[in-house]
Formats: C-alpha cells, structure tokens, sequence
C-alpha cells in the first residue's frame, strides 16, 4: 500500500523509474498545496479578529485587545468560575478569536459577586492581569446613556414591576436577600416613583453603601472603590423637576451591571468598550 | 546517539533507510543468518494472526483512558466538581497548572512574555510527558485523535470497496506547518494555529457545548474519510511534533525484537505512523531489541495486533527482563549455543 513512505534512494544513487519519479514530484507539489491550504485557513482566523470588526467586552482585567490575544491560550478557566456565567467563548464566525472569553453585558453582566475576580485569578497565561485584585480596579469598558430618549427616568418616569421578559435568565446578588448566590433578576420586583434601577444595580455603588455602613464586602477594606460610578441628577428646566438623569462618574468599571438591568428595550445605558475610566480621566 | 538522530529525523519527516550492513550489531546479524535457515509454520503462524486480529487489549485500555480523561473535564464542569478545570490547552488538576505545550508555545511567542503560572504549567506537562512517552499524548488524550481513529475505520472500509482515495503527501510537510505556526505566533502576535486546531476545537466543544467551529472539524474528517488516511495527525498537526520532541528520550516506549518476528507487516498496516515500524522489516533492525522512533505515539496498535510479541511496551530502568540493545544479555545465547 502506498500509505508508507517510499523508500528514498541512497545518496549517489539516483536510480528511479520515471513513474516513481512523476509520483515523487506530484507527491512534493500535493504537499505545498497542502501546506498552503492549512496555513491560509488558520490565517483566515486573524483577519476579522486584527480588523477588530466585532469587538466585544472582554472579562475583567483582560489586557489591551491585542495582547489579550496574543496572550489567551483559550481554556475557558475564566468561564468556569464565574458564579453568573457571564462569560462565554467566542465561536468560529463570530471574529474576535475563536475560543476566547467574551461578555454579553445584556444577558448576563459581571456583577463581581465573586468579589475576588476569580476570573482573574483563574488566567494561567496572564490575559487577564493579575495586577488587580478588587472590583473597582476592574477597566472592562465605561458606561454611558446611549439612548437618552429612552431612559425611564430622563422621562420622569418611574419603574413597577419585573425587570425585563419572562425568558431573560441574568442573575445579580441581591446581597440583602441572599449574601452568598446570585439570584435571577425577573424574581424580583420593583415598585419605583423615578426608575432607578442602574443605580441600585450598580456593584460599585453598592461597595460604597457598604464600606459607608462599615460592612465592606468580606471586612476588606481594600474592597471600598475609591470613586462613585454612577447617580442619579435632577436635570434642569422641565416639568418641575420630576426628571432625572443617569450621570456616569470616573469610578464606573463598565461591567455593564446597568445595561443588564436597564427595563427599556433596547437598553437606554450601555457599556461602550472603546473607552474606561483611565481614557475618561485623561480626557 | 546515531538512533536517536535518526529518529528525530524521521519525526520531522525523513524516510527511513535500509542500514548498510556495518550498521547491524554482531548479534542481529547471527539473528538475520539464523532466520534465513528455519522456515516459518504458516498455518501456526496464520492461526496467531486470526487470533490477535480480535486482540484490542492496549486499544481499549487506551479508549478508556482517552475517555476518561476528556469526561473528567466535562465532568468537572458540569458538575462543578473542580477536579480538573479548563481545556485541554490549559487546566487545573486539583488546582495545579497544566499546559498543553504547544498551546503554551504558541502563545509565549506571540505574546513573548511568559506568567509564572505559565511556566509551572508548562513544566509539569512536560516532565508529565517526558515520563510517559511524548507523543502518548496523542494517542491516549487528543480527543480528536480518537474520532479521527473511528473515521480511520470508515476510510478503510470505503477504500476496500475503493470507494476512497489514497492520497499521501510528504511527511517533511508538518514540519514545515510547524515552523510556519511558530514564525507566524511570533510575527503576528496571534495564536494562529489555535484557530484550526481540531484538538483545541473538540476538547472545548465537549466541555462548553457545540460551536460552528466543530463543522471546520467535520471538514477535516470528511478528508480524511474520502482523501487521504489519518491526514491531520500524519501531516498538518505540529502538536504531534513537539510531544514528540518531548518523547525523544522518553523510558516510555514501544521496543521491537526481531528474533521472532514474521516480518508480515500487520503492525504497520494498523498504525498511524507506520515509517516508525519500517524497522520490522526484515534485515532493517539494527540489534536485537531496538526502540520505535519519536513519531511513535504509543498507542499499542502494533502491540495488540503482532502475533509473535515482537513489539512491546518497555519501560526503560524497569524492565529487568528485557534489558536494553547493548546489554550483553540481550544476545541470543540459546540458539548460537
């Protein structure tokens, strides 16, 4: 059978039949197009992910785009400890590199209930820093009300009821309910006069109540963000002053607990990941 | 030292070559001369081969093992049990780094710089593997070597019916993919081969679910069904090359004794890398007990289906009863007395 090797002629001895030496050289030409083929399909894989033309939300302290690719060995350790799921591997068409982590802040934000970035801690190769140990070091993205016209209480509105549909499956830790395990968001309900439920879902907001009741999430102090993310502000002029706006501070981390939360369809506050709280300082 | 050269080369995709007579040791070339006068009871021997056609012992131990191994993850996730965490490309065992190396590679030349946790993880596989043969990796942990394996089966069957081609290709060519795949890491800053790499593909696949990703997988396989035999593993896949490096001097490995074997070439007709086994053919053994090459995947194939036992597993410094190539012992006293 053909499937072995043939023998190759000893040095000096070039004794091959004519047809043993066509099949030699197609054999040699069938294995460049071989090679190229493999290399131009593995190639394939860069091309939308150096154009960055789908960028998404990488987990926290995932390092600059193009180190974080270079550096992710794809093995989902990220994904595993998560304790909400927030984070997936991205799939073949999708073009921010096959097997890396992603986050989908709509469906399913990181809400740091871990509190210690296991995430971060999981990174065998150093995509996701270890430089950072707390939630408000975290630089995932940075918030903003995209779509003002929508905001609930830009319109001086208030919020009653579940948050977003029946078959929505995010999870947040409502630490006054349940200290240990996220629960599912449509459990809840609200009763709000102005809606504010990007605020009271923020995790740095909620740090800062904590470390402000003298209970820091684990006793750490080192926990305690340092910069408020985000509140609510009377606009101006108007209807009495009923109306509030969300206003995004520097400490925001752009976990995109907000954009989850956010009952207006599509999300009036979402995570812009082109910028973070470092880019929106020096600006 | 010559051999191991030889078989490096071979693992990076030399034919093997007749030895000149020189090359022969005294005691395989009174072996040679012996075998010329005795003749071969063909239906005895024809009687073992009917019955190690149905052996699939090392086979199954190894099926199990791949298995388990990959169901552990899966598992571990599932279940949250945390025995083993993450994919094949980097994991936890019990909370200690493993890296698959040349994941690990890939990614400490396009990122050119390499975390502590990288390095244990790396470490460990490597002794891990140095330990237990090299390229085992492939034929005992690659979940795609085991599907690719089930495809193999069915490429044989169409080929009977010649329903399949026979396309070979040269073997220098997975190296060439892995120089390329390391220069490409290291210029583009990208894991690039990690975008093919069915091993990469599947191990995820099983543990977080189905991806589109698998049809790129279905694409390979269907080659190799129709076009060309086993054709990733024997000529894309630069894993296979760098555990084989790692398997050069492994004491894990396949050894062969030429006393008495048929010279038939059932073992090479079963295995993936079937130039690592030109050495059963006759008059090509150098001694009486040499080692299958670094190519050699451990898989246990050749050692199932040889009906004279002339290919077994050794374990280097525990074998005492088959010492090693130049142990005087290794000469056969019994027939030249």
């Amino acid at each position: 059978m053909s499937d072995q090797d043939t023998p190759q002629p000893r040095r000096g001895k070039p004794i091959l039949g004519e047809k043993k030496r066509l099949e030699e050289r197609r054999k040699f030409l069938r294995s460049i197009v071989l090679a190229g083929g493999g290399v131009t399909a593995a190639l394939l894989g860069i091309v939308p992910t150096v154009g960055a033309w789908e960028p998404r939300l990488r987990p926290p302290g995932a390092l600059a785009e193009n180190k974080f690719l270079a550096s992710c060995i794809k093995c989902g350790q990220c994904v595993q400890v998560c304790p909400v799921e927030a984070i997936r591997l991205a799939d073949l068409l999708d073009g921010y590199g096959l097997g890396t982590p992603f986050i989908d802040a709509r469906a399913q934000a990181c809400e740091f209930s871990c509190d210690g970035l296991q995430c971060v801690l999981a990174c065998p190769t150093g995509a996701l820093t270890h430089d950072i140990a707390y939630p408000h070091q975290v630089r995932i993205g940075f918030a903003e009300v995209a779509r003002p016209q929508k905001c609930l209480a830009m319109l001086g509105q208030g919020f009653k009821g579940r948050i977003r549909d029946e078959a929505f499956s995010g999870k947040f830790r409502y630490s006054d309910i349940d200290r240990w395990n996220p629960l599912p968001v449509r459990d809840q309900t609200f009763d709000l006069e102005i809606c504010d439920l990007c605020v009271r879902h923020c995790p740095i907001e909620i740090r800062i109540a904590q470390c402000a009741q003298g209970k820091p999430p684990s006793g750490d102090k080192n926990q305690c963000p340092p910069t408020r993310a985000i509140g609510l502000e009377a606009m101006h002029g108007g209807d009495g002053g009923k109306r509030m706006k969300p206003v995004v501070y520097e400490g925001c981390v752009g976990c995109g607990a907000c954009e989850m939360v956010c009952p207006t369809e599509p999300a009036a506050i979402v995570v812009d990941m082109t910028k973070n709280a470092d880019t929106v300082r020096k600006a | 030292m010559n051999s191991v050269l030889e078989s490096v080369a071979q693992l990076f995709g030399r034919a093997p070559h007749k030895p000149e007579k020189h090359e022969l040791s005294i005691p395989v070339q009174a072996l040679y001369e012996e075998k010329k006068k005795t003749r071969i009871n063909k239906e005895h021997l024809e009687k073992l081969h009917e019955e190690h056609r149905s052996n699939h012992k090392w086979r199954n131990r190894r099926w199990i093992t791949l298995l388990v191994v990959n169901l552990l993850f899966v598992v571990s996730f599932q279940f949250d049990v945390q025995l083993v965490e993450g994919a094949l490309t980097a994991s936890r065992v019990l909370g200690f780094h493993m890296a698959d190396l040349n994941s690990a590679l890939q990614v400490m030349l396009a990122f050119k710089h390499v975390v502590l946790n990288l390095v244990i993880g790396t470490l460990t596989v490597f002794v891990l593997w140095f330990l237990v043969g090299g390229r085992s990796f492939c034929s005992w942990v690659c979940p795609y070597h085991l599907i690719a394996e089930w495809a193999e089966k069915v490429y044989l069957w169409l080929r009977r019916r010649n329903l399949a081609l026979d396309v070979t290709f040269h073997r220098g060519v997975r190296t060439v993919f892995w120089v390329v795949f390391a220069l490409l890491a290291l210029a583009t800053g990208y894991t690039v081969f990690e975008f093919i790499s069915p091993t990469g593909i599947v191990s995820r696949a099983l543990i977080y679910g189905p991806t589109l990703a698998l049809l790129w997988v279905g694409a390979l396989l269907l080659f190799e069904i129709f076009v060309s035999r086993r054709a990733w593993c024997r000529y894309i896949c630069p894993i296979g090359i760098t555990y084989g490096l790692v398997g050069v001097f492994s004491p894990l490995r396949v050894s062969y004794s030429p006393k008495d074997c048929a010279h038939e070439g059932d073992c090479r007709k079963a295995c993936l890398v079937p130039h690592v086994l030109d050495v059963t053919i006759k008059g090509r053994a150098t001694d009486v007990r040499v080692p299958i090459g670094a190519d050699c995947t451990r898989c246990g194939l050749c050692v199932d289906i040889c009906p004279t036992g002339s290919l077994k597993y050794e374990y280097v410094g525990l074998h005492r009863a088959h010492p090693g190539p130049n142990a005087p012992e290794a000469q056969p006293r019994t027939e030249s007395a």
